[in-house]
């Protein structure tokens, strides 16, 4: 899984909550990322491997998952992708030529983040809630205890309502689609 | 629910380190080691040890040296830049044989080069890269897990042979996150460092038994008086001009090393035992080393993994045992051809290397790897 956008979106941090929940089911994970030297703006991203088979390299070259919350990251990453990747794009991004629309999942994740949820910088954690309901990966609880785990102390119940806000945006019959997909 | 936890390389070093002993630490930040000195300044006081960030990178390994000197374990941690900055009180920290850790987390260079992108390219001068004669242990780890279990054989090695150990990390293993389930700190042997006022008779501070190599360590500042310098020095510890004298202290503390390469050196072979090729590699490059190796074996290619766990001093021994059994070698990491120079050393002239390397910042992968050894094997089969 790919998780990509600008320096300060917190894309680094989404990984990380997967590589998390992946490891209090008992998955193996690697986790790891790439960015700019500047502390906000710049491209960063990052990546975790989900496996059931010990993993060696650490890097993903050609992800089944794109996130991307910028055009930037979303045009030069969607050239990268294994066959049949899901793609989760904010819907204020143009999809590129080329990306079967079939499989680009466009939700407001940063309109989300600022109207519903109130702080726009829980986008990141809005996205982790609209993946996980989309892909069906890990269960709600365990998702909710590896957010815990890597927001600051004070600030879980905004996270909590971003995390809900996230999976509100995916429809049942988007998660049936997706999730059948995915497999 | 599994009892592994999520940890960054650079987190575990600082547990490892806190495991072995370490309560000292000095330091100024630097990517990609940021997370050692932060997790040092959290962890350390919690233990009753003690944090300072330096005001540069020459202050912090002389706060190391002094700290260690007084009787703590004490480690700093850094990147290219800074390494290149330590290097002086390095060599003192040699001569003197003052026991201490320095982190080196490997990033893109030369100069501030890719501040925040892995390389090795400070292989080379982890062994030379300070001034003079003198010895080293530098120490490479590969995974998160490693990291924790490693570092705390660097800090055992430093206290048994009186010297600095040379912890060379990369991006690749620093930022990586891995789940694991650390050993309790009880599984792992710690050698305490040997204080002791009065070593039998001779009360010198580095007095040295025939036929011995390493002095026992006096504790600094706490009732006896000695000296410390970086000068050619007697067993007093006071300088001296004498030829004889340093020639014979020199030549004891690169002996020390050297003599003892036995006991030091540490290497991981995968799939070695009937292997004809042999892909050579140390810290983060072995992830991909390993899944090419995998890729080969599926495919039926007798293609094994040699890795040097103690990057110095080179494990030749270990890996001129394999000789006689491997028709070709290739050399793989992130820098223009810095072990490939010693592997070459080490194998003799009249055996080819092959070489994959990487400069740009980028990490090589499984595919790199798996089309360089199919093209080896076009050359060879041309020939």
């Amino acid at each position: 899984m790919r998780f990509a956008g600008s320096g300060g979106q917190g894309v680094i941090l989404a990984s990380v909550i997967f590589a998390e929940a992946a490891v209090i089911s008992g998955l193996e994970t690697v986790q790891s990322q790439a960015y700019g030297p500047e502390a906000r703006g710049g491209v960063s991203r990052a990546e975790t491997v989900l496996s059931r088979e010990q993993i060696w390299y650490s890097r993903v070259t050609r992800p089944d998952f794109l996130l991307a919350l910028t055009q930037d990251s979303l045009d030069s990453y969607a050239r990268s992708l294994a066959e049949g990747a899901i793609v989760m794009a904010d819907d204020s991004l143009v999809v590129p030529e080329g990306l079967d629309r079939g499989r680009v999942i466009s939700v407001p994740i940063l309109r989300t983040a600022g109207e519903t949820v109130g702080k726009a910088f829980t986008a990141n954690i809005v996205a982790v809630g609209a993946i996980n309901r989309a892909l069906r990966l890990f269960e709600p609880e365990t998702l909710t205890e590896a957010v815990r785990r890597h927001v600051p102390a004070g600030t879980e119940e905004l996270n909590q309502k971003a995390l809900a806000a996230g999976e509100a945006l995916i429809t049942p019959e988007m998660s049936e689609a997706f999730a059948q997909k995915w497999e | 629910m599994s009892e592994a936890v999520l940890m960054q390389g650079n987190e575990a070093a600082v547990e490892g380190a806190i495991a072995a002993g370490m309560r000292f630490f000095a330091g100024y930040p630097i990517t990609p080691s940021t997370e050692i000195a932060e997790g040092s300044a959290v962890r350390l006081p919690q233990v009753g040890g003690k944090f300072i960030q330096m005001e540069d990178e020459l202050a912090s390994i002389a706060a190391v040296l002094g700290a260690s000197a007084a009787g703590m374990k004490a480690m700093t941690a850094t990147s290219g830049p800074g390494f290149s900055l330590m290097q002086e009180n390095i060599g003192y920290g040699a001569m003197a044989e003052i026991p201490c850790v320095i982190v080196d987390v490997q990033r893109a260079g030369p100069s501030t080069g890719l501040a925040t992108s892995p390389a090795q390219g400070d292989y080379m001068q982890a062994r030379w890269g300070t001034h003079g004669d003198h010895p080293v242990i530098a120490l490479s780890p590969s995974s998160v897990r490693e990291t924790y279990t490693l570092i705390i054989r660097a800090f055992n090695l430093a206290e048994k042979y009186r010297t600095p150990v040379i912890f060379l990390m990369d991006e690749i293993v620093g930022h990586m996150r891995e789940g694991v389930e650390l050993p309790k700190p009880s599984d792992l042997i710690i050698n305490r460092r040997k204080m002791s006022f009065h070593d039998g008779a001779n009360k010198q501070a580095y007095y040295v038994p025939e036929g011995r190599y390493v002095p026992a360590m006096k504790p600094f500042g706490q009732g006896e008086r000695y000296n410390i310098t970086g000068n050619a020095h007697d067993a007093s510890g006071f300088p001296t001009n004498s030829h004889e004298i340093a020639g014979r202290l020199v030549g004891r503390l690169l002996d020390k090393v050297e003599r003892n390469a036995d006991d030091i050196t540490r290497v991981e072979e995968y799939a070695m035992d009937d292997a004809e090729t042999a892909v050579v590699c140390f810290g983060g490059t072995a992830r991909a080393v390993m899944s090419a190796v995998l890729e080969a074996r599926r495919a039926g290619k007798k293609v094994g993994m040699f890795r040097p766990v103690t990057v110095w001093p080179f494990p030749e021994k270990q890996l001129c045992r394999r000789l006689p059994q491997l028709k070709s070698i290739l050399m793989v990491e992130h820098n223009h051809g810095q072990m490939l120079l010693e592997l070459r050393r080490a194998v003799g002239r009249d055996r080819p290397v092959h070489f994959l390397g990487r400069i740009d910042g980028t990490v090589i992968s499984p595919q790199d790897i798996l089309a360089k050894l199919e093209e080896m094997e076009a050359t060879d089969d041309a020939e």
